[in-house]
């Protein structure tokens, strides 16, 4: 678990990012007051180089909303988001095309993230050709390492393939080499094996574990606690456009602080048939995001809600029976 | 007696560019009325497949043999004349993607009606009272029979899925993937649902899955398919604590979990391809435990304990055999 000194690599503080309801053409003449998706409601988290942080949480919690906040894919309505000690919330696209470099993202399904025409090496080459970067010695030479680094070696093994000539195992190496091509400083990997096999999947999670061994900060979206767990040196639970609960990934899932995280850990299924335990399933489904609840957010569904918690909006601090460094936003933790 | 037993299943396929792809080689399980079945590989093991055959909802490019005893009945006897009428009336399915189970432009209520009307179950007013009777025991107020499948959230989707395919109260109940799409906590809804119905319907319940503790937590049995056959089958419990069968063991090894400590394995190269003969054991160029034997002789699934079954050579080396 490497936490080495100096700025964070990232360091996210405020977000809020909302998206406008689309009101339709009546709602629109009748003046409908404008509502919000409020996907991201005031987020803040920090990444080290070298370390890797999960981004837990059901759909619609606003984790991948957070990932394209990060990346300024979207724009942040609130808050800050610093790369490297740079505030980059507000840059304009050609400062933002220096450091686009630099985060990299790779996605679930490998399949639809390469293009089906491009071999392999063209793949790999075009981000070095876009940026200009290198001759075509010093690209292929790029190529192959990045290859190498994703486990897929000997390189001349792969250059020539197409997408289809691949294994969905082998796609994702490929992808994942083509994030690596540019020297990116962060990886932000979007649920990057929930669409492979099972028996795939810890050959691709001991890549990103690699890639973080030497120094990328890794930014992993899943909802896969279990991943999370073993891959992952701090969780942040996200719930409804909040992180509800961060700290070191074991103290998270050992000593789980919010109610949420306590249910989520209780229903997910285990290994051992031996160990079928009563799982606390929460009724109905996540609420949406535009009529968030006041006061705690998770309260209508909050199993040890006491009157307070519909007119306190918790805030992350650490609990008593906690470690330093792990957070819940629970007025009952 | 058993409710449902499959003898000897085989599914090929016909493939354009010529020649059959062996899907299914050779499938024999059998699961008694109200059993929690577990069936589990990876993509391609043949695992949908199998199922599908015993719905007799294969694309006319497949070719099915062996036997499958409903009641000791052989449905497949004659083709799509002996499962027709055991479908959805005696064997249900709920498939992934619930969305494509229904109609998109009818009413819920109505398509849930459907199987009821066409097996002379009941029709009208009494279908629509057994529609909403069915809603409201799958957690779905029943009023909202009268809306359409996109007005419906995924995880009430798949409880509508389910609404309907118990609407002629069959005995099996096949599940594909039920709640792969799903989040965690709406899984964990989906699968007590799926418990809860199979214990008071004293339904069998198939549970096909890519995912190990899903059938961990639900199943009582199990079996593990690779490459189109049963490699392995047996007690949930067994099956993790104390396998017979390499793939098995790497498979469980392969799945993270949640305090697990040690760490995860994942298992070099990919099955076979099935549009050729398989020669010696599908498993060895990936297994970690092959041997001489396993190169040209290909083991057949027998048992190794009183309720364990497996596919390995190593079972008949004495030393490997736990006491």
């Amino acid at each position: 678990m490497t936490t080495n000194g100096g700025p964070p690599l990232l360091e996210v503080e405020g977000l809020v990012t909302r998206y406008p309801v689309p009101r339709g053409v009546v709602g629109a003449l009748a003046r409908q007051p404008q509502r919000w998706v409020h996907a991201v409601a005031g987020v803040s988290f920090r990444l080290r180089r070298g370390e890797m942080l999960a981004l837990v949480g059901e759909s619609g919690c606003g984790k991948t909303t957070t990932a394209q906040s990060v990346l300024r894919l979207v724009d942040a309505d609130a808050g800050a988001i610093r790369f490297d000690g740079t505030d980059i919330t507000a840059l304009g696209s050609g400062d933002l095309r220096g450091l686009r470099r630099r985060m990299q993202i790779i996605y679930q399904d490998p399949y639809e993230s390469l293009d089906p025409r491009f071999r392999v090496r063209t793949t790999l080459e075009e981000p070095l050709d876009v940026h200009g970067i290198g001759s075509k010695v010093e690209r292929r030479r790029e190529a192959e390492e990045a290859l190498r680094l994703t486990g897929l070696d000997p390189p001349e093994l792969f250059l020539d393939r197409y997408p289809h000539e691949l294994s969905g195992g082998q796609r994702q190496r490929v992808a994942i080499a083509a994030s690596l091509v540019l020297h990116p400083d962060l990886l932000i990997a979007d649920e990057p094996v929930s669409m492979l096999d099972v028996s795939v999947r810890a050959g691709i999670l001991g890549i990103l574990d690699d890639l973080r061994r030497r120094g990328l900060g890794i930014l992993m979206i899943t909802h896969d606690l279990s991943t999370a767990a073993r891959y992952a040196d701090r969780i942040a639970v996200m719930y409804l456009g909040r992180i509800v609960e961060h700290g070191p990934a074991r103290e998270v899932v050992t000593n789980p602080q919010h109610p949420y995280t306590q249910a989520l850990l209780s229903v997910v299924p285990k290994r051992d048939p031996r160990l079928r335990q009563r799982p606390e399933i929460l009724r109905g489904e996540t609420p949406n995001p535009v009529d968030v609840p006041v006061g705690c957010r998770f309260h209508p569904r909050c199993p040890i809600a006491i009157p307070e918690c519909r007119t306190i909006d918790p805030e992350l601090r650490e609990p008593t029976d906690a470690r330093a460094g792990h957070l819940a936003a629970c007025i009952r933790a | 007696m058993s409710v449902l037993d499959v003898q000897d299943l085989h599914v090929w396929f016909d493939l354009e560019r010529g020649g059959e792809l062996h899907a299914v080689q050779g499938v024999t399980f059998e699961l008694a009325a109200g059993e929690r079945f577990g069936l589990v590989g990876e993509s391609g093991c043949g695992k949908t497949t199998t199922i599908l055959a015993l719905m007799g909802l294969l694309p006319a490019s497949a070719s099915v043999s062996g036997r499958v005893l409903l009641d000791g009945e052989d449905m497949l006897a004659q083709g799509e004349r002996t499962v027709a009428p055991h479908r959805w009336r005696d064997v249900a399915m709920v498939f992934q993607g619930a969305m494509n189970a229904f109609n998109p432009v009818k009413r819920i209520g109505e398509q849930i009606a459907e199987p009821m009307e066409l097996h002379g179950i009941a029709e009208g007013r009494a279908a629509r009272r057994q529609v909403g009777a069915l809603l409201e025991r799958v957690g779905i107020p029943a009023e909202r029979a009268e809306r359409f499948p996109h007005e419906f959230s995924g995880g009430m989707r798949q409880r509508a899925a389910i609404a309907m395919a118990l609407a002629c109260k069959p005995k099996v109940l096949l599940a594909d993937e039920p709640t792969t799409a799903l989040d965690v906590m709406v899984q964990a809804q989906i699968l007590e649902l799926l418990v809860a119905l199979a214990d008071d319907f004293g339904l069998a319940l198939v549970l096909v899955t890519h995912d190990l503790p899903i059938v961990a937590q639900v199943c009582e049995r199990a079996a593990v398919m690779y490459a189109g056959e049963i490699v392995e089958s047996g007690p949930t419990d067994a099956l993790y604590h104390a396998p017979r069968h390499p793939y098995t063991r790497l498979l469980f090894a392969a799945t993270p979990d949640l305090y697990g400590e040690e760490e995860v394995v994942s298992i070099p190269g990919a099955p076979p391809r099935l549009d050729r003969p398989i020669v010696g054991c599908p498993f060895r160029p990936r297994c970690d435990r092959a041997f001489g034997r396993c190169v040209d002789d290909r083991p057949a699934l027998k048992p190794v304990t009183a309720a364990q079954d497996a596919a390995c050579h190593l079972n008949d080396v004495p030393q490997e055999v736990p006491a």
